[in-house]
């Protein structure tokens, strides 16, 4: 398959002070049409810093990413350009991402708006989003305090489809929802992609949901990508320490359990280069 | 935003509020209808003059033995719309460039942020007067003048207020869809200034109407023959002994002032649940 997005040896720097923080250290990545790719990995270890690197809005220290052949350039202040739009993201918090004093109908028009069309089509085209996003369609005349957080979050992937996107990252599109609404918006991306036919980066720290929906996985682990594969095969044969000890985090249906200990964040969120100080441990609860 | 009106903060329930609202109707009543309410025509002239408060002329005549009742009645159509019109005038400069300062950052942020603070630096009435005085006494040019040194309040809140919304992820997902700066600035972050900027300017129309009177008393602002408070203390402060003159103008201003900063006080409380907690805390 050919790929869409191409991230090669990519590098994001977080600046405090005099300080560098490496939050990204040289990754590479890809996801082609119609594919789901599963980016998992603890708090803190550069997921969502990637994700935001990806669409352009973090600039990258070192490495590119390659959009439909084009390097991706960091969103500024003039009008991004149009074939980049083809390149959208979806957020964690569903009540960040949705302008809270404008209309549900007006914001996901806007993408087409902005693309040169009528208003009129543009609200006709968010009500029938809407609509296959699994709201009612006069939603487009009310505000989003009106939605829970699972419509919201559908609320905002209609936002993102209205320009028919090629790609779209999803930033832990699913941990701020309830459980029940976990499931209905992960089951809503995933027939998105085969009906459009778009690529997916699906940050999360839910293994079980990455497992079920990604075609691939990456797992990273101190700014970089320990290991990628095909989701049964990483399941299955685990190669790398880091990805078994959280293949094992996931809790259990029959009471044990394992939790991963990691005492590495401290260290690389306090700018320290080696990696070799970290150190794992994984212990198991009895029940 | 109706909805707000509505709710336990509601203005109706604060007894200053319902004083001012009260007061503004009255004046806005004798603004609208002064022709039919006044007495004498304000202009009207004769060859006595100064005649104390009685049956004739409930507030006395001034030294052109013109009625005060009349031309207090008739002030209040100089004092209202212009100090509502500076309010608009300055909250519109004011929040197109603190929004540019909020929005843009960096250096831009900068210099207009020392640019307020040196407009805050001076006593407002001293700026406004040297740049009435350098434009010429005229109604008009008291306007630009009061804008001038009206408009850095309404920059700094705004661009506060700007600094705040940009983070929101609305705006990054709105840049990704392609929007540009003027539309961000416009079409996502123009809807939270709304509230505050209406809050801060009903607080400053009080304000407004006392510099703008301000101006007259210097002779800076509204020019004879026209019926202005301001202009009339004046001559009440010249013809001391005179107690009339002055003080019934004055009186008008007072009140006028006393209201709009209730009515804006309540609609502070009423918009921001956060403020009205604290107070009742």
């Amino acid at each position: 398959m050919k790929p869409i997005v191409e991230v090669k040896n990519l590098a994001v720097e977080y600046t405090r002070g005099d300080q560098k923080v490496r939050a990204v250290a040289g990754v590479d990545l890809s996801v082609g049409a119609g594919e789901i790719l599963g980016l998992v990995g603890e708090s803190g270890c550069g997921k969502s810093t990637l994700g935001k690197a990806i669409v352009g809005i973090l600039q990258g220290a070192e490495g590119e990413v390659t959009f439909d052949g084009q390097p991706v350039t960091k969103i500024g202040r003039g009008q991004r350009d149009a074939h980049f739009r083809n390149l959208q993201m979806i957020f964690q918090d569903p009540y960040g991402s949705l302008n809270p004093r404008r209309k549900i109908g007006d914001q996901i028009a806007d993408g087409p708006r902005i693309g040169g069309v009528s208003k009129g089509e543009a609200i006709e085209k968010a009500a029938s989003l809407l609509e296959r996003v699994g709201l009612p369609r006069n939603a487009v005349e009310r505000y989003p305090h009106q939605f829970s957080g699972g419509q919201r979050q559908r609320i905002a992937i209609a936002r993102a489809l209205a320009i028919s996107p090629k790609v779209i990252i999803a930033d832990e599109p699913i941990s701020a929802l309830d459980t029940s609404s976990q499931a209905a918006v992960a089951n809503l991306l995933v027939n998105l992609v085969e009906e459009f036919q778009m690529g997916l980066i699906f940050i999360s720290h839910d293994l079980s949901i990455v497992r079920r929906i990604s075609d691939r996985v990456a797992v990273m682990y101190l700014g970089k990508i320990v290991e990628t594969g095909k989701t049964e095969e990483i399941w299955n044969f685990p190669a790398h320490p880091y990805t078994k000890a959280l293949m094992s985090a996931i809790p259990h249906a029959d009471g044990k359990a394992l939790v991963l200990m990691s005492r590495c964040r401290s260290h690389s969120m306090m700018g320290e280069k080696s990696l070799v100080s970290c150190k794992m441990q994984v212990v198991r609860l009895k029940p | 935003m109706a909805s707000r009106f509505g709710n336990s903060n509601s203005i109706w329930r604060q007894p200053l509020a319902v004083v001012g609202i009260v007061i503004i109707s009255f004046w806005v009543f004798a603004a609208i209808f002064a022709p039919l309410i006044s007495p004498y025509d304000p202009l009207a002239q004769d060859s006595d003059k100064f005649l104390t408060p009685g049956a004739l002329h409930w507030m006395g005549t001034d030294e052109l033995n013109r009625d005060i009742f009349s031309r207090v009645i008739y002030g209040a159509r100089i004092s209202l719309p212009y100090s509502i019109l500076l309010v608009v005038l300055s909250a519109l400069l004011g929040s197109i460039i603190g929004g540019i300062s909020g929005y843009f950052g960096g250096r831009i942020d900068a210099i207009i942020m020392r640019l307020t603070d040196m407009f805050f630096a001076f006593p407002a009435i001293v700026l406004a007067m040297a740049v009435a005085a350098a434009l010429g006494p005229e109604i008009r040019n008291a306007v630009i003048a009061i804008t001038i040194v009206s408009w850095p309040v309404y920059a700094r809140l705004v661009r506060g207020l700007i600094l705040n919304a940009k983070q929101n992820d609305y705006v990054t997902a709105s840049s990704l869809l392609g929007s540009s700066s003027l539309r961000t600035l416009v079409v996502d972050l123009r809807p939270n200034l709304a509230g505050p900027v209406f809050v801060l300017a009903s607080l400053e129309v009080g304000n407004a109407l006392l510099l703008l009177s301000g101006l007259s008393f210097l002779g800076l602002g509204a020019q004879p023959p026209a019926a202005e408070w301001g202009s009339m203390v004046s001559m009440g402060a010249v013809n001391f002994d005179r107690w009339w003159v002055g003080l019934f103008p004055g009186l008008a201003i007072l009140s006028a002032v006393l209201a709009f900063n209730f009515i804006g006080d309540a609609l502070r409380d009423a918009l921001d649940p956060r403020t009205a907690k604290a107070l009742r805390d």
